[in-house]
């Protein structure tokens, strides 16, 4: 059975994942070793035993991700974070670091080992180097392949497959993004944030409400206009005369329609994106999906997603639209 | 320090590609990168036509003396498995050394123990992940560009501490537009309201690649298909004696298409100590990411 893999930025959140059917949460540290280092976000070693007991008490694995990309300076604080987190009893460990991977691996042989979305691999060949050299069980994909390009991976691959089923789209294959840190400073890969909040500021002007970034322009709205986070990728810019959204429309992935393909191609788990988010949005999230994974298994070959179920999670997306993303490229 | 010229990001024809790499015959660069780092539907050259260049390239005289080095720089996101064939034929090429721009590459060739170098968008931010890929094979790496030399200082002294700082050239991507982010998506080809499968090959149209600005006019960044790069032009003029003193063996310029061999000119000059190119001027450029500074910015630290 495809195992439901869900956010928890705080402990709230993971109660609602466990108690609405998450087979797997997943959860960071309080500082940069995580790729959603924000404010008032994530575990410290005083409330994750707690957790942990509490997931594992109700049948629910915890996965932990230790996936930036330690520089010098921090480099014993990451190797810190794998023992703890192995001290701990977690389940899993997420990395996307070489030498972190390394390290887990050497230190740890019998703690389970994924490759994090922030690893970057859209190959089989790029898998293999992962599973030879560090023993990965388990790989996240980064949401730029089409379904065709899973299913071949998936046929291919020397390890399980995850693939991200909601949240957020980033368009850029994760890891390889430094479009934050050239404005802000800060990326996911060296602080665990994207368009930093820190560096967000709103303003009223007669031109319209204004949403900028280390003071660049990323967005101004009219008053019947929905604002959005200002996500670099996300913005409103220019070529030549036309203003529009350069990179991507701010829209989040839903891949529930095609649940079925994903099983029939072997994909092993499907993550939902968003531990930033709130209790409620793990809550709503992870009901949903439990619900349609549950639905799925009952009667495989008359699975068809409820409207509810697209209603429940529109109202939680961002944009409040969701789309296919890249797994619709119907060229490929 | 030697002196490289980084591999062509941009989409440009057959005849705009062997007059730009005959003109560098003469140049004073010690290491070329040759190959189509950025879409595999560009297609000006095949894998048979970069050898052929990178032979004549090789054994080329020129009356400086220059020789130079050549490099094979390969695919920077593989997603297909037709991309995976010609990544093939460029590790097992046999002849030239090979740059990996993904981990597919790093796969291919440190499984048939082939030496190997790797460019500025594989993921190393410390001196254990270049330790680990050193007894791979690794003889060379670029710097992700998003950092700065306090991080960089930091990695050649940890190096030096595990007794492989010799068996490793650090290469500084440290002029041209930085590339930033890889997708799925074409950019230039939404930018003209076409699907990517129906493209047309747009980027021909760009050979420096199209500017994005805010809707301030303020430069953000450089649209190459589906690579995004800076809207500056990273710029480390000022910084190369710095370099040097650090122990930076090689300086990567970046291929546009008008100016090149100035720049390259201008770079050499001041690297040998020459006459100082008077007229050479950063006040376009930036320089953050080196001064641990958001990278647009330009820093006079």
């Amino acid at each position: 059975m495809i195992e439901l893999v869900c956010p928890a930025g705080n402990f709230p959140a993971l109660k609602e994942a466990v108690n609405n059917g998450a087979d797997a949460v997943y959860i960071g540290f309080k500082d940069d070793t995580n790729a959603r280092h924000f404010a008032g976000l994530n575990f410290n070693e005083k409330n994750l035993p707690k957790a942990i007991e509490y997931a594992h008490q109700r049948g629910t694995k915890v996965f932990v991700a230790i996936n930036t990309y330690p520089q010098p300076d921090g480099w014993s604080r990451w190797k810190n974070a794998v023992d703890m987190a192995a001290d701990l009893g977690v389940d899993v460990l997420i990395i996307a670091d070489i030498s972190i991977l390394d390290y887990a691996a050497d230190k740890h042989p019998q703690l389970t080992r994924h490759l994090s979305v922030q690893g970057s691999a859209t190959s089989y060949e790029s898998l293999r180097y992962y599973e030879r050299n560090f023993g990965i069980k388990r790989a996240v994909l980064p949401r730029v392949l089409s379904v065709s390009q899973v299913a071949h991976l998936a046929q291919q691959s020397p390890v399980e497959l995850e693939v991200f089923g909601f949240g957020s789209l980033c368009i850029m294959a994760e890891g390889r993004c430094h479009l934050s840190s050239y404005v802000t400073g800060e990326s996911p890969n060296t602080c665990g944030a994207c368009s930093p909040a820190k560096s967000v500021r709103w303003e009223k002007t007669p031109r319209g409400l204004e949403s900028r970034l280390n003071n660049v322009l990323i967005d101004r709205y009219d008053d019947n206009e929905n604002a959005g986070y200002p996500t670099l990728c996300k913005g409103r810019f220019t070529i030549g005369k036309n203003t529009f959204h350069v990179l991507e429309e701010p829209t989040s992935l839903n891949t529930i329609e095609i649940l079925p393909e994903l099983d029939k191609m072997g994909i092993k788990a499907i993550k939902i994106e968003g531990r930033q988010r709130s209790p409620a949005y793990t809550q709503q999230v992870t009901r949903v999906w439990r619900q349609a994974i549950d639905s799925y298994y009952a009667d495989p070959d008359n699975y068809t997603p409820q409207a509810q179920w697209s209603a429940a999670l529109n109202k939680v997306s961002e944009g409040s639209q969701t789309t296919l993303g890249a797994y619709s490229r119907p060229w490929q | 320090m030697k002196l490289s010229l980084g591999p062509l990001l941009y989409f440009w024809s057959l005849d705009d590609i062997e007059s730009f790499y005959q003109s560098m015959i003469e140049a004073p660069v010690d290491i070329l990168y040759l190959g189509e780092t950025v879409c595999s539907k560009r297609r000006s050259l095949g894998f048979e036509q970069w050898m052929e260049l990178a032979v004549s390239l090789r054994d080329s005289e020129p009356e400086n003396g220059h020789k130079k080095q050549i490099v094979l720089s390969t695919l920077s996101l593989i997603e297909a498995e037709s991309e995976l064939k010609t990544l093939r034929r460029y590790c097992d090429n046999g002849d030239f050394m090979v740059e990996a721009n993904d981990m597919a590459a790093v796969q291919l060739l440190s499984e048939k123990k082939i030496p190997f170098s790797i460019g500025p968008t594989i993921n190393v931010y410390n001196a254990q992940t270049l330790a680990v890929m050193q007894k791979q094979g690794l003889q060379r790496w670029v710097m992700p560009v998003e950092l700065s030399r306090h991080t960089l200082s930091g990695i050649l002294n940890d190096l030096d501490e595990m007794g492989i700082k010799d068996k490793i050239e650090t290469e500084i991507f440290s002029y041209g537009h930085m590339p930033l982010a890889l997708s799925a998506r074409c950019f230039t080809a939404r930018a003209h309201n076409l699907p990517k499968d129906q493209c047309d090959l747009k980027c021909i149209d760009y050979p420096d690649g199209l500017q994005v600005k805010s809707q301030e006019d303020q430069s953000l960044f450089t649209l190459n298909g589906i690579q995004t790069l800076s809207g500056l032009r990273y710029d480390l003029y000022n910084e190369l004696e710095e370099m040097q003193s650090m122990g930076v063996d090689i300086i990567r310029i970046s291929p546009r298409s008008r100016h090149t061999k100035n720049i390259i000119n201008a770079y050499y000059q001041k690297m040998n100590k020459l006459e100082d190119a008077a007229a050479y001027s950063i006040a376009e450029n930036c320089n953050g990411y080196w001064h641990g500074e958001p990278g647009m910015l330009q820093s006079s630290l």
